[in-house]
């Protein structure tokens, strides 16, 4: 009788809450708004809300992955929506074909033309991100600032150096090649799926394959402890906000390509706010200690599909934030101790009933 | 026992915390005008009782009495309401705005129209403290203060709240120098003469004898008894904080061990007047294989500090260190873990386990530590070392994936000796190993580290028990006020230990 019973099991899952909750989200879908499942092909790939979710959900649940890992050592980044404002904002400037002294036309600047290469554009883009990211894990891990602090300084300057790059315009991209990331797509489904997947798959297997991940635990947990068993915590911190300065930068790499600018006032506006609800819909605690990256994922699929699903029955888009208030409160009281033991106090006892009743 | 001068009395409390009897029938009483010294080792109940009787715990059983009524405390705000204030060891006050505000604080006197009444309140602050024999100028900010005026504002503040008859000062003099103590000193006898019952925790024994009336003991969360300070001398006190009677004649019941015949091994570890400005004065050590050092000492004395310098948690600045010869130039703990050196440190919880990481990731952290990030042991060797040690420890758990919070606090213990044994230490440094921890499982620690001394490894064994030090070690190392006072070998007898940790008599 070692093995729990199926259902404990599901339900001790780290991915069972974030699933209901996302599966709740599709069957209000289901009752109220139909349609929201229609799944069409045009031009030989899909299309419809769920791929939209998908897509548009791709840059969060790439930053709620770096996030997960930033959280689960105890820290927290505020600077994401800025590092994707800086990533996007490279990206825009190597690409402007009227760089240097040329003089500048409107021809020029609208040609379907780049001036450096694409391969050159996506390193630079996640070399940036990851600097940035660096940086906040040097201050936290090493000047011993604290996290919130630490990345709020990156919050504020990271959209002034974004201008900065920019020179203060917009930039509007006309290189198509570049739109292939936020609006390509690959045997019928979006590009940024793919690379959600790679990225997701690829992280799961460094933290989890080495003992990264185990050492992120333990610094969470208790950094006392960790520190005595002879781990070195300042990398272990170092490195998960290098990851999370990644996951930016490639989230930045995909808004801009998506949205086909680089805003730097607007671009990944607030995106660290729903990481941080993302990763707590994906059940990783506030003060550290264990993660999971699908379940982050699955959180922020939660969070476009709710999003989604507002505008589909019609909540207009300036009263999206207080539908989303009300996400919010949902999933903390869920996560709530409280609320955990009902319902597993109810879980338990109509198993119990169940058992007697055979 | 209804002596009418008791204005505190606690019966019979007893509270258990999972895993272990924090206090077991005790009684306490405090009189008016009378200073209190409640003493004990770590470990002993003295924090647990106290937080007892501030309403920050309750009892599992046992009354409390105030003024001859029974109470019930239901949390600190409500004990001073009551009559009963707590000064702590780090002054809860604000530093950046003055004496008088700090005094009056929530409690303003107010003008007619609302404002601060600022002479007013600044008068009253100054009487308050004038009431304890100071007198500063209430209007400069706290911080511009010696830390023992800010305690005795503290305390102002306290009496201040409500006519409190019954005053808990925990530790406050662990920083204080001489003449602060003094001052202390001199306002504590003040408010004894006004008639409140003051209970004193230190760890400083002469302060003890310099202003304390009575002396409670208090060991292993049991009483050992409440004494008139005078019918108690110093070495009565030590003995019966350590457990140890210094006319009981009974033989320790020694475990048989080869431990007459100092081994004459090469030389593991060795301290060359290594010591750290404020922690350790300069410390002069050896350590031979399959050696047991045991090191004695009271709170406070060095032991842990000693440890922690030698671990790498904290770098020496004085002295240098070899291990196996080599000098010892970088201190980490990871530096001393590839060395060869393991730390069990001294508080299980906070610096030991990780509770809500299963025991098989608690028992392979420190080797996976080692092996770095990128070499991970497989699931299967985690397990395989996990039940190894299971096994070989007897610890007592359903299986290596529970979680160790929920152990008792001697598997705990077990936990994470398993955790060093894993990296196979050849020193290894044992700091309170048995502190908490039920008297079967201490035996079976004891008896493994006798085990490991015979495998060749060698440790350093730190302990509060008297017996237990003497009982394992080859040789003991007295500590007192962070140096070394003396080096023993293992068959000295307790009385002399004794004598070398109270210092002068």
């Amino acid at each position: 009788m070692k093995k729990s019973p199926f259902f404990k099991q599901i339900r001790e899952s780290r991915l069972f809450w974030p699933v209901v909750a996302l599966g709740l989200i599709f069957l209000f879908d289901a009752i109220y708004a139909p349609d929201f499942f229609k799944i069409g092909v045009l031009d030989g790939h899909l299309y419809g809300n769920l791929i939209v979710v998908l897509n548009d959900g791709a840059p969060l649940a790439l930053v709620a992955m770096g996030m997960t890992l930033v959280i689960a050592t105890g820290g927290v980044d505020l600077s994401v929506g800025a590092v994707i404002a800086i990533s996007a904002a490279m990206g825009a400037v190597l690409i402007n074909p009227a760089l240097g002294n040329q003089l500048i036309t409107n021809d020029i600047l609208t040609a379907n033309k780049t001036n450096t290469p694409l391969g050159i554009i996506i390193l630079a883009d996640l070399a940036a991100g990851t600097l940035c990211g660096l940086w906040n894990g040097f201050l936290v891990s090493r000047a011993r600032i604290q996290p919130m602090v630490a990345t709020l300084i990156l919050m504020v300057a990271g959209r002034g150096i974004a201008q900065l790059i920019t020179n203060g315009q917009i930039m509007t991209i006309y290189y198509t090649p570049y739109f292939w990331f936020g609006n390509g797509f690959i045997l019928g489904l979006p590009v940024s799926v793919y690379i959600v997947g790679v990225v997701l798959l690829l992280a799961t297997l460094l933290v989890r394959k080495t003992s990264i991940g185990m050492f992120i635990e333990a610094v969470g947990l208790n950094p006392k402890s960790t520190f005595y068993s002879g781990i070195n915590e300042k990398n272990i911190k170092l490195f998960a906000y290098t990851f999370c300065g990644f996951c930016g930068a490639i989230a930045g790499l995909i808004l801009s390509s998506y949205v086909k600018s680089a805003d730097a006032n607007n671009i990944g506006l607030s995106y660290e706010l729903d990481a941080i609800l993302a990763v707590a819909i994906g059940g990783t605690s506030m003060q550290g200690g264990r993660f999971s990256l699908s379940a982050s994922v699955v959180g922020a699929l939660v969070i476009w599909a709710f999003t989604l699903t507002m505008y589909t029955v019609g909540v207009p888009a300036d009263a999206l934030k207080a539908a989303k208030a009300l996400l919010v409160l949902v999933v903390i009281l869920m996560y709530s101790n409280q609320a955990r033991t009902l319902l597993t106090r109810l879980a338990e006892r109509k198993g119990a009933q169940h058992g007697i009743a055979d | 026992m209804d002596d009418p001068k008791v204005i505190l009395s606690a019966k019979g409390i007893t509270k258990s915390f999972p895993g272990v009897t924090a206090l077991e029938d005790v009684d306490f009483s405090l009189r008016r005008g009378e200073i209190h010294a409640l003493m004990g080792e770590n470990g002993a109940g003295k924090s647990t009782l106290i937080k007892i009787i501030t309403g920050v715990e309750h009892a599992d059983r046992g009354t409390l009495e105030y003024d001859g009524r029974q109470i019930e405390v239901h949390s600190p705000l409500h004990a001073q309401q009551i009559g009963i204030s707590t000064v702590y060891q780090e002054v809860n006050l604000c530093t950046n705005i003055s004496v008088a505000e700090n005094i009056m604080l929530g409690r303003e006197p107010q003008t007619w129209f609302g404002a601060i009444h600022w002479r007013k309140m600044n008068r009253l602050a100054a009487d308050a403290l004038h009431r304890l024999g100071i007198d500063i100028d209430v209007t400069r900010p706290l911080g511009s203060y010696s830390v023992a005026i800010q305690q005795m504002v503290a305390i102002a503040r306290s009496l201040e709240i409500s006519s409190a008859q019954v005053l808990i000062l925990d530790e406050p003099t662990s920083s204080l120098d001489v003449h602060e103590t003094r001052q202390l000193f001199d306002v504590m006898l003040r408010l004894k003469e006004q008639g409140i019952g003051i209970i004193f925790i230190t760890h400083f024994l002469d302060q003890v004898y310099q202003v304390a009336d009575r002396i409670t003991v208090l060991r292993n969360g049991r009483l050992v008894g409440t004494y008139p300070t005078e019918m108690l001398p110093r070495i009565q006190l030590i003995a019966s904080m350590l457990g140890r009677s210094s006319t009981d004649l009974e033989e320790v019941s020694r475990v048989k061990f080869h431990r007459e015949t100092t081994p004459q091994n090469g030389k593991l570890l060795e301290l060359h007047g290594l010591g750290r400005k404020g922690s350790l004065e300069p410390i002069d050590l050896e350590l031979r294989s399959s050696e047991v050092v045991g090191i004695a000492g009271l709170l406070g004395s060095g032991r842990t500090e000693m440890a922690n310098l030698i671990f790498g948690i904290d770098s020496p600045d004085l002295g240098f260190m070899t291990i196996e010869e080599k000098k010892v130039t970088r201190f980490s703990p990871l530096e001393s873990i590839n060395a060869g050196v393991g730390l069990c440190p001294e508080n299980r919880k906070e610096e030991g386990i990780v509770g809500d990481m299963t025991l098989r990731e608690n028992i392979i952290l420190a080797l996976q530590a080692r092996l770095g990030w990128f070499k991970h042991l497989s699931h299967a060797r985690q397990d395989e070392i996990a039940s190894h040690f299971i096994q070989v420890l007897g610890i007592v758990t359903p299986s290596a994936d529970q979680l160790v919070k929920n152990l008792s606090g001697g598997n705990q213990q077990k936990v994470i000796l398993a955790r060093w044994l894993a990296t196979n230490p050849q020193v290894l440094i044992l700091d309170e190993p048995t502190r908490g921890i039920d008297v079967g499982a201490k035996a079976e620690i004891q008896r493994l580290v006798l085990e490991l001394a015979e495998e060749g490894k060698s440790c350093i064994f730190i302990s509060s028990e008297l017996e237990e030090v003497m009982r394992c070690s080859h040789r003991i190392v007295v500590l007192r006020d962070r140096k070394k006072a003396a080096e023993f070998p293992g068959n000295v007898d307790d009385e002399t230990i004794m004598k070398t940790m109270a210092g002068n008599l």
